[in-house]
């Protein structure tokens, strides 16, 4: 059994074909890729993923388990974090509070010892911190910690996010469109830390991406996605040679 | 500016994060403690007011400010926990037994309000609230055995273990002064917890507060059960204040008051729940007053500029009546309300901050700090 594995799923708006019977799987430690032009399905895979969309069919496998089934806020926990296309942060908290949420699926402390903070809250929230600190110094953001969001640019933010998922020390992470709204150094800056987070980090990326330049870089395969349907997987090379990914792209 | 080396994680946690708190708390709590000693009996029962509005206003920070799940059900909950003390009080139950009784109970009714939460959200979340609170209103009219119905109920004076706690007393004073110190280190004590964080996530984005693993539902509970808890103990004491409760006391005006404090207050801190009420408190004497005041004045004014006086005493009867029209009150505070949307969002704290800003900045302070920008790019929200 693969690392994770989308086995022939399907999601349907009614009459709308929005996931038709995609297939693939990541092994460890992969960098995978889903490209495809707007609205050929992509951000609704992820949102399959996560949970956020129930499939019509198929069926999710996650280290040999079937997550199907599993209500979302427990795919953080099981290991799979993500972020989103157009950022959810936590706009009215501090950059520090919106990391501290991405360490929600590791808090063990119930709601009567966190009213009266006992010292074993205290203690765990030393410990959450300490996370949070190594994530800050990977990702470069020391001087952002009491910023609050709102007023942070809109490419420290794309950073912040990944940071969030990384503090949720995920197995997998879902990014979608990493570099969207990013200028070139900018998405420079993201190619180096998504292939960092895989060989520093140890975690399998499973991303969607417009610029093919950063998808060429980081990935070691792609699929590509046109109306829901897979249209072939393989290398950055092999996909875009391929002549049904030729055609969605610039017309037959 | 003050700058603090930080060198240790605690210094974040810290509810009290330099000596500057330590001063100027410590200063505000010891005048808090002197106060009875020092002012009329007037007085203090009006601050005895504030802290019981101010405990309601810490519970609906925690509901409306933190978790973003807006309620105009919480004079149904300071009834529940008004009429709860009552009761057992009635039964012979002591004060010690039946003070956190009536938190448990009013904090399980609100875990049951919590549920159609799950579900409703902005204005139908309001909506339900505002029927619980006509449900609760009903029943304490009918249900004559338990609550002897619109005679209301005598409450009778406070005692801890055979000590007496009159209403107008030091000790009474105290023990409100202690349960609204309490269920602000309870509300801090939160914000800076899992859970705490949990609610602003929900507030701020519910789908990604899903995907980082915080189940929404069980915490938009939690935040009713709490928030519906801490306003049963401020009934407990509401009733003891007022010493006779009745159902028509626990009217939806009461929970647009409630609304006001942190609305006025500030709806993003602990202290705005305490802003909001000494405002909410002050403002009905001020109202009051000037209903009897403004008609007189207007009537000498007039007449001084040579209106004839039975022209000016016209003037003056025409402006009380409208002075004491029924609603003017509600109408006077949906005029508040608007006002500090538009003009003060951030409340009557917010206002504390630019003006402590101001200061610190001095003369470098620029007018855009708090400018409120628009946010466009807003994700699709997978609802």
């Amino acid at each position: 059994m693969s690392f994770f594995t989308v086995d022939s799923i399907s999601l349907q708006f009614g009459g709308l074909k929005a996931v038709d019977s995609v297939s693939f799987s990541v092994a460890k430690g992969e960098i995978f890729t889903i490209i495809g032009p707007n609205g050929a399905g992509k951000t609704s895979i992820f949102n399959l993923i996560s949970r956020l969309y129930n499939p019509t069919s198929g069926k999710l496998f996650f280290e040999g388990s079937d997550i199907t089934e599993v209500p979302p806020h427990q795919i953080a926990k099981l290991g799979i974090a993500r972020t989103f296309q157009n950022i959810e942060l936590f706009e009215n908290a501090t950059m520090l509070a919106n990391l501290l949420v991405g360490r929600h699926c590791h808090a063990t402390t119930q709601l009567w010892q966190d009213m009266l903070f006992l010292p074993s809250v205290r203690r765990a929230e030393k410990e959450h911190r300490h996370k949070v600190e190594e994530v800050i110094e990977f990702l470069d953001l020391q001087a952002y910690r009491e910023k609050l969001i709102a007023g942070l640019p809109y490419g420290v933010r794309k950073v912040i996010e990944v940071a969030r998922a990384l503090c949720s020390e995920p197995k997998l992470i879902l990014l979608d469109e990493p570099s969207s709204g990013l200028n070139v150094e900018e998405t420079d800056d993201m190619s180096f830390w998504i292939r960092d987070i895989r060989t520093e980090l140890g975690i399998t990326v499973l991303m969607v991406e417009h610029d093919m330049s950063l998808v060429n870089r980081v990935s070691d395969r792609v699929l590509a996605l046109n109306y829901g349907k897979v249209l072939a997987t393989g290398t950055p090379a092999e996909v875009q040679a391929h002549p049904d990914v030729i055609a969605a792209y610039l017309g037959a | 500016m003050r700058f603090i080396f930080k060198t240790d994680y605690d210094q974040d946690i810290r509810i009290l994060k330099h000596g500057g708190y330590w001063w100027s708390y410590g200063i505000l709590l010891a005048a808090l403690i002197a106060l009875p000693f020092l002012v009329g009996s007037y007085l203090q029962s009006q601050v005895v007011f504030v802290f019981i509005y101010a405990i309601v206003g810490v519970a609906l920070m925690i509901l409306t400010g933190f978790t973003g799940q807006a309620s105009l059900g919480h004079a149904a909950f300071l009834a529940i926990g008004a009429y709860t003390a009552a009761y057992l009080q009635k039964l012979g139950v002591p004060f010690i037994v039946y003070f956190p009784a009536a938190a448990i109970l009013t904090g399980i009714v609100g875990a049951m309000v919590g549920f159609p939460a799950l579900r409703l959200t902005g204005i139908y979340l309001v909506i339900a609230t505002i029927a619980f609170a006509f449900i609760v209103e009903e029943i304490l009219a009918r249900w004559e055995s338990v609550t002897h119905g619109n005679e209301g109920m005598r409450v009778r004076t406070l005692d801890i273990v055979g000590m007496p706690l009159p209403r107008d007393g030091e000790a009474f004073y105290f023990l409100c002064l202690l349960t609204l110190v309490g269920s602000i280190v309870l509300a801090l004590n939160l914000l800076r917890s899992p859970t705490g964080r949990a609610f602003v996530a929900i507030r701020d984005s519910e789908t990604a507060g899903k995907s980082m693993g915080i189940d929404l539902a069980a915490y938009k509970v939690k935040s009713f059960a709490i928030s519906a808890a801490i306003t049963g103990l401020a009934g407990v004491l509401f009733a003891h204040k007022m010493t006779f409760i009745s159902p028509e006391m626990f009217t939806l005006l009461l929970s647009i008051e409630f609304i006001m404090v942190i609305i006025i207050g500030g709806a993003f801190g602990v202290h705005g729940a305490v802003f909001g009420a000494i405002f909410i408190v002050m403002v009905d004497p001020f109202l009051t007053a000037l209903k009897d005041d403004v008609p007189v004045l207007a009537a000498s004014v007039a007449s001084s500029f040579g209106m004839a006086s039975d022209a000016a005493a016209k003037l003056r009867d025409t402006m009380s009546s409208i002075g004491s029209a029924a609603g003017l009150k509600g109408a006077i505070y949906g005029l508040i309300i608007m006002m500090f949307i538009l003009f003060e969002p951030y409340g009557l704290y917010g206002r504390w901050l630019k003006v402590k800003l101001f200061f610190q900045l001095f003369p470098l302070y620029k007018k855009a700090t708090f400018k409120r920008q628009k946010t466009y790019v807003k994700s699709e929200r997978n609802r």
